[in-house]
């Protein structure tokens, strides 16, 4: 069933991500983690449909928010990045998935391990965690290409900071900020074995991103012991355009 | 028709490649697993045909490849949306597989290595519509996509193309797999847009 949302709000995260934030009056809800299909259509019934992570934390408002990259030869994500205003109308279909979630009633540790824009069903469950008061400490590794790609910046940097048990790691993989202890590169075993829960706290994991840095992500937390049934995974190919 | 998007225009696919509605075609083969991808050494893989404990196939690793194979061009379609096309396997027919098997069974669900299982009427994978494939464009099917070798079911949406597969349950009842038991359609014709529960 598709249901119209009415954007309210917009912003830019980075210079080509954008969030945009929908009231959906009979969203039924969603958990942490969940994607929606979101519909375009052509004046003349043409219709393109892609999946996106929901940004938002559950809330009985119908609030929807979802972080949009823009692709450079994609059909949706330009539009719903440079095109879209507020007070637009957007059709969404969902919540879709019911394995890539965090439900605020898990207590155990939770490792986080995010690839550029594979951050935003992550940061739907940190925001799910502080808005139930839930005390479950949560890890975050995020890689990014270069500190200005990072998303929601100041927001995990206020939730780290006022709460010990988010603990939030940056790695660069192209440019890092002056001083950074870690040069660029890719992630590696060194940095999944420092900057990760270690495995006999049994945390669940979640890992998203593009393909191969989820393969990389998920090998190494395999490696350092975790169990592969809590390793869960969201993968996102380069025209799978999901998030 | 739906809410029409203001300043959407889209764009078509080329005017006369026939896909799925809702699909969106692809060149590349992007990947989408629920956990991470197992490594099967081939010394230790073993495929089954059972019915819960009474195993009535089994096949190691030399036996399976000892059995006669086909090459087989087939559109693949996933329920995120990307189809692609004339994509080229090698595998061994599941109608090869289960020439000696007498079962009254209506129903399969499907194993794999690292527990990713899902189901599918035992009718849809006989006949010429189903294989076990370990070759993909002339290569050694590559971990991610499913090797050493994965079922293929391609007029099913593809997530019951079981990847590692490491057996078949025959059953009387049908029960739902992985990603039947969390949202998706029991079924999944792409033709018929079978995405999700009550579609």
């Amino acid at each position: 069933m598709w249901r119209v949302g009415t954007v309210v709000a917009l912003h830019d995260e980075t210079a080509t991500a954008r969030t945009i934030v929908l009231e959906v009056p009979d969203w039924p809800g969603h958990l942490a983690g969940q994607h929606v299909d979101v519909r375009l259509t052509a004046p003349d019934g043409y219709s393109a449909v892609r999946s996106y992570s929901v940004a938002s934390a559950p809330n009985p408002e119908g609030r929807v928010e979802l972080t949009v990259e823009r692709l450079p030869n994609g059909e949706v994500s330009p539009y719903l990045t440079q095109e879209v205003a507020v007070s637009d109308r957007l059709e969404l279909r969902g919540p879709i998935g019911g394995w890539f979630v965090w439900r605020t009633q898990q207590t155990e540790p939770i490792q986080l391990i995010a690839g550029g824009s594979g951050i935003v069903p992550l940061m739907a469950m940190i925001r799910s965690r502080a808005s139930a008061g839930s005390t479950a400490p949560f890890r975050l590794l995020y890689s990014v290409r270069e500190p200005r790609a990072v998303f929601y910046n100041d927001e995990l940097q206020a939730l780290s900071d006022q709460d010990r048990s988010v603990i939030v790691t940056y790695a660069y993989t192209r440019a890092a900020p002056k001083d950074w202890p870690r040069p660029p590169g890719r992630i590696d075993a060194g940095l999944i074995a420092n900057a990760t829960w270690p495995s006999n706290l049994a945390p669940t994991c979640y890992v998203c991103g593009p393909t191969s840095f989820v393969e990389n992500a998920a090998g190494f937390l395999s490696a350092s012991g975790n169990r592969p049934d809590r390793i869960r995974t969201e993968r996102f190919g380069p025209t799978g355009e999901r998030k | 028709m739906g809410t029409i998007s203001r300043g959407f225009s889209g764009r078509r696919s080329a005017a006369d490649v026939k896909l799925p509605p809702g699909q969106y075609l692809t060149t590349d083969f992007p990947v989408l697993s629920a956990g991470p991808t197992p490594h099967v050494p081939l010394e230790r893989w073993e495929f089954t045909i059972n019915e819960g404990t009474d195993v009535l196939r089994r096949w190691n690793w030399k036996s399976f490849r000892d059995l006669s194979t086909e090459n087989f061009t087939v559109d693949l379609h996933c329920v995120t949306r990307w189809s692609k096309l004339g994509t080229h396997w090698e595998g061994v027919s599941l109608d090869t597989l289960f020439a000696d098997v007498k079962t009254d069974a209506e129903y399969a669900l499907v194993h794999s290595y690292g527990d990713y299982t899902t189901n599918l009427p035992l009718d849809d994978l006989m006949n010429k519509q189903a294989w076990i494939a370990f070759r993909f464009d002339d290569e050694d099917l590559a971990p991610e996509h499913g090797g050493p070798a994965r079922l293929l079911v391609p007029h099913l949406y593809l997530w019951k193309s079981a990847k590692w597969v490491r057996c078949i349950t025959l059953m009387h009842q049908d029960q739902p797999g992985f990603w039947e038991a969390l949202g998706y359609h029991n079924y999944g014709d792409p033709w018929r847009e079978q995405r999700y529960w009550g579609d």
